[in-house]
């Protein structure tokens, strides 16, 4: 079962920009999906057009087999949206705000209660349902829009960029809050621009650059096709230029930091043994990037070499 | 689908909004229209004396309370969908499955029941300077509810096609405020001299007014039936413009 089938889905704004030009996804039932694209890429326009907000220009959306424009009702009703901005009534309280939510999807009274107790305490939200929204802080606004988004029990939750702004410790504890919801059967599609979020959580993905999907495929085999490394070591001595290593490629960063990159077939023993033939001491080497972040930009720098479509 | 829930919580929590801010909402009319009832009922009224055989007071007193029901019903839905749009929380209401017609009727059903809400404040209050007598409840009751939702749709289209919080002031302020004082409030347009009595005509709060005044002493400028025909007509239109408006997505989708 496809949680969500898109099909040459195309939309021109009303200045003439073309943010998507006829794109095509799939999302399975039970998926967390990773949706990601440098800024301006479509990725919005296309979050804003599954979920009602933005109106197509053309193609088709498809939501548990309801069509979004036969079965609207039906579609919107698996969907529920985290969006990138903080858009509840900042002088409502966190649980009138959860209450209001499940009444706009028919929830009946006694039901939304119970949603809304459950919900807020999977977000460690309790103890703050009664405190008006504006003062609370900026972690906890973004945990509240998630439980807001799940109080009627969606089958698709879409968070669009739901860690923006948030300190790592609030971002890791939302992490869990998401694996657990999608290990509860519910299908997440996410947007971030923290690679390494969509890389530890994501089974599959699909990049979107200029209004195109330029990859769609399962994680572990995108990140596979990386055959190249980058490490910056830092050395004991200072050297003033780049040695030379056969089979590497070494860029001098600084006195006593160099940047090499790796590619898997050679391996790090081969590198260190022509480091030690001359004689540079490494006492330090860290990955330069995350992997998935590299593969991010290589996609989307070729697609721009070669001219968008 | 069930609508009745999506309903019943857009208008709770419209009424829960502006009960939450009685001294903004509830405070002001009740001050305001004392103070006509005051100056324009008592101290100016006696030396006026009979207008169409009623006293100047009890001639006053349907219109100061439909003026309250036009500015509260349209006040109410103009700054509450504005202020939704503006937080951007109208988009819980886009993404969920709610038709536009729930949408629209529960925002106006939250302008009607302020109107109504302001209009019996100030009905109470009359009830100290005028001595109050109902001629036809049913035209009564029915006008107020009438005029109440024409103008809470009203409002509501004003704040769909706001873009600035400049543009749900500017209506207020310079159409409804004007056409009320000249609807007909606090004089008969039979006062008029000939070129303004037909400009007055043109004026569609003179037909609400009338019509409810009418309900109060029996007493009208305008054939009733021509009131409730016209004010009907006009709440037809107004709410299929705002269906359409908000089918499209105006100011609220791109």
């Amino acid at each position: 079962m496809k949680a969500l089938s898109i099909r040459n889905l195309k939309k021109t704004y009303g200045n003439g920009f073309q943010a998507l030009k006829g794109i095509d996804l799939d999302v399975e039932a039970g998926d967390f999906f990773a949706l990601l694209g440098p800024n301006g890429a479509g990725k919005s326009t296309a979050i804003g057009i599954i979920s009602s907000l933005v109106n197509a220009s053309s193609g088709s959306v498809s939501i548990f087999g309801h069509d979004l424009e036969k079965e609207r009702p039906q579609a919107k009703s698996c969907i529920g949206l985290v969006p990138q901005e903080i858009n509840f009534n900042q002088f409502d309280t966190v649980q009138s705000i959860l209450l209001n939510q499940a009444g706009y999807y028919g929830t009946p009274r006694k039901l939304a209660l119970q949603r809304t107790e459950q919900c807020l305490k999977q977000m460690d939200l309790w103890d703050k349902r009664d405190t008006v929204s504006r003062r609370l802080s900026g972690g906890m606004k973004r945990r509240v829009m998630i439980a807001r988004a799940m109080v009627h029990a969606p089958k698709l939750l879409i968070l669009d960029e739901p860690t923006a702004g948030v300190d790592i410790e609030i971002r890791r504890s939302m992490w869990k809050m998401m694996e657990e919801v999608n290990q509860q059967g519910t299908t997440i599609i996410l947007t971030t621009h923290y690679l390494e979020e969509a890389e530890s959580l994501c089974r599959n993905i699909a990049i979107i650059d200029q209004g195109h999907i330029v990859e769609h495929s399962d994680m572990k085999s995108l990140l596979a096709r990386l055959n190249v490394d980058h490490f910056v070591l830092d050395l004991a001595e200072p050297m003033a230029a780049a040695p030379v290593l056969a089979g590497f490629k070494a860029e001098w960063v600084s006195e006593k930091v160099l940047e090499v990159a790796v590619p898997k077939e050679s391996g790090l023993n081969e590198l260190f043994r022509q480091l030690s033939e001359q004689q540079i001491q490494v006492l330090s080497l860290k990955n330069k990037t995350n992997r998935l972040e590299q593969l991010f930009m290589d996609l989307v720098d070729a697609k721009n070499a070669g001219g968008a479509a | 689908m069930n609508t009745w829930i999506p309903f019943r919580t857009i208008v709770v929590k419209e009424i829960y909004r502006f009960v939450r801010i009685w001294p903004q909402t509830l405070l002001p009319p009740a001050i305001t229209t004392t103070l006509y009832f005051l100056i324009f009922g008592k101290l100016m009224g006696d030396r006026i004396g009979l207008i169409n055989g009623a006293p100047y007071m009890d001639y006053i007193v349907p219109g100061v309370i439909l003026m309250s029901v036009i500015s509260h019903a349209y006040s109410n839905v103009v700054s509450s969908f504005y202020s939704t749009k503006f937080q951007r929380n109208i988009e819980e209401l886009i993404v969920a499955p709610v038709p536009n017609w729930v949408i629209l009727l529960g925002y106006v059903s939250g302008g009607i029941m302020r109107g109504l809400l302001v209009g019996t404040v100030v009905g109470l209050i009359a009830m100290l300077f005028a001595d109050i007598t109902i001629h036809s409840i049913v035209i009564t009751l029915a006008m107020a509810f009438m005029t109440a939702t024409l103008f809470a749709l009203a409002g509501f289209i004003n704040a769909v096609m706001a873009e600035s919080f400049d543009d749900i002031s500017i209506i207020p302020n310079f159409v409804l405020t004007p056409l009320s004082y000249l609807g007909g409030v606090f004089y008969s347009v039979s006062m008029l001299p000939g070129i303004w009595k037909t400009i007055s005509m043109g004026n569609p709060i003179l037909y609400m007014v009338n019509a409810f005044r009418y309900g109060f002493i029996g007493v009208s400028d305008i054939d009733v039936r021509l009131s409730f025909l016209m004010t009907g007509g006009v709440i037809l239109v107004l709410a299929l413009t705002s269906l359409i408006l908000l089918r499209k997505g105006t100011g609220i989708k791109q």
